[in-house]
């Protein structure tokens, strides 16, 4: 068993950029928006991150929320095919931009990879076999969250916090931003941050049906963002990039 | 509830009234090959009119949506059969005391065919509305189903709005979206709506190209599973439409088997 103080330090692991898991390949759609203007300063990014926490943040945060919830009551040698599979079908209904399925999957695989290096588990050893292809990169950080000792609500804050500081950390170097005056608007997002996370615990709670460990997943949050899905199939087409997404 | 502030002047076409609880429903069945409307229930304010063999408008027949009011539609398309829901006018929907809510249930059976296309909703200052689609399809059904939603009157702010879309086929999700206008975290964000004043989208099943398509502020997404998501912002309702239309046709070019419905 894992102590809540294993999870804490496995959290901070799982959200560091320094994770060798291609994470900082992601711009998260700050790329597009500054190539179509639509972010030029610190003002601009604010808004930004801001409605990307409120819209793709929240529902990473839920994804793995619940990927963690599943990775937590992975038995040995138990299969799991089931679960895993419906819970990405989830994440597939609510990314409808292929650009962003492909960048969210290609994330996904990447850190099972390597996750399943640094804390081997049933947990990543099921979502690698139900979903070979890569799942999406919420379910792959709530299993590893899972497998690291990290309880959903630690799985929710991991994956709130990366959906902004990717794209924080892509702004300083694309607009070369004062990279103190990006970390100040990241602390202002604390509140938000915890918001986001609690809804995504509240809403995992919700979608208990009958017994513990049965879930109807089709209720967690699913709010779009259409300026993200634009600006992401546009990226695809831009031909210098300096990030994959 | 800050009513001073936030409720727009008194509307000559729309006077105060009573919250409202209103629940109207059409359903089809194959009578001999053909379509029949078997169930035309309407549910003032929620009045349904038939203008065609397989065409149903929806005509306001009061104001609003208001706050306070519930409004239900079910839709149920019998298998092998044909419908389309229009509306006359647009929805304004108003302030009242309490929250509006609207309710969409629709079911598409085996080869049956749904086009839903009314006339874009409108959210006026002050209101504060909900709107929830559950739409449940069999693995052939064909369907169009377009949403808009405009943000305020013309130099309006917009109330708050919080809609929910949730399309299954065969009990498979296919797309799920919210969307939540009148938010600050949104709003202005360009990463949500950027500086558009409307959002709008059509799924369509039966119609799924082999690639993405991309034009100003609209984006022809093929979804995971089978069916196909056009996304649009715009500046107002006209252009809203156009890139809508734009991306419905690209997406229907894809659509094999030569059904002109829907």
């Amino acid at each position: 068993m894992h102590g809540p103080s294993q999870g804490d330090m496995a959290m901070l692991l799982l959200a560091d950029s320094r994770l060798p898991a291609g994470g900082h390949a992601h711009s998260g759609g700050a790329e597009e928006a500054v190539r179509v203007g639509a972010i030029t300063g610190p003002e601009d990014l604010a808004r930004f991150l801001r409605g990307r926490l409120a819209t793709a943040g929240l529902v990473s945060a839920a994804l793995a929320a619940a990927a963690c919830e599943i990775g937590s009551s992975v038995e040995e040698g138990s299969r799991e095919v089931a679960r895993w599979t419906r819970l990405d079908a989830e994440a597939d209904a609510r990314t409808s931009s292929p650009a962003q399925r492909e960048a969210s999957r290609t994330q996904g695989r990447l850190l099972v990879r390597t996750t399943r290096r640094i804390w081997p588990s049933p947990a990543l050893d099921s979502l690698a076999a139900a979903v070979p292809d890569g799942a999406h990169h919420p379910v792959a950080l709530g299993a590893a969250a899972a497998a690291a000792g990290c309880a959903p609500h630690q799985a929710a804050l991991a994956a709130a916090y990366t959906s902004v500081t990717a794209p924080a950390t892509a702004a300083v170097r694309l607009l070369g931003l004062d990279p103190v005056t990006v970390h100040r608007l990241l602390a202002d997002l604390a509140p938000a941050l915890n918001d986001a996370a609690h809804a995504a615990c509240a809403s995992l709670i919700d979608s208990v049906v009958g017994q513990e460990n049965h879930h109807d997943w089709s209720a967690l949050p699913a709010h779009a963002a259409p300026a993200l899905d634009l600006l992401a199939e546009q990226h695809l087409r831009t031909e210098v990039r300096l990030f994959v997404s | 509830m800050s009513r001073t502030t936030t409720r727009p002047a008194p509307d000559t076409l729309h006077p105060a009234r009573a919250a409202v609880r209103a629940h109207a429903a059409i359903a089809t069945t194959l009578d001999g090959g053909a379509t029949r409307l078997t169930t035309l229930r309407s549910d003032p304010p929620l009045t349904l009119r038939q203008t065609g063999p397989t065409t149903v408008h929806l005509v306001a027949t009061a104001a609003g949506p208001l706050g306070g009011d519930h409004l239900e539609l079910d839709l149920d398309v019998a298998a092998g059969t044909t419908l389309t829901v229009c509306s006359v006018a647009g929805t304004l929907v108003l302030p009242g005391p309490g929250t509006s809510v609207l309710t969409v249930r629709a079911r598409v059976d085996e080869g049956a065919s749904l086009r839903f296309a009314p006339e874009p909703t409108v959210l006026a200052a002050g209101c504060a509305h909900r709107s929830r689609v559950r739409l449940s399809l069999a693995e052939d059904a064909t369907v169009l189903w377009r949403e808009e939603i405009v943000f305020g009157r013309y130099g309006e702010r917009p109330g708050r709005c919080h809609s929910r879309f949730d399309a299954t086929v065969a009990g498979t999700p296919l797309l799920r979206q919210e969307f939540t206008v009148g938010d600050p975290a949104t709003d202005d964000s360009p990463a949500v709506y950027g500086e558009a004043r409307c959002v709008g989208s059509t799924l369509l099943t039966r119609a799924r190209p082999e690639s993405s398509h991309l034009a100003e502020g609209c984006a022809v997404l093929p979804l995971a599973g089978p069916g196909t998501l056009v996304s649009a912002l715009a500046p107002d309702a006209v252009r809203l439409r156009e890139r809508l239309e734009w991306g419905e046709q690209v997406a229907l070019q894809s659509r094999f088997g030569g059904s002109s419905l829907p």
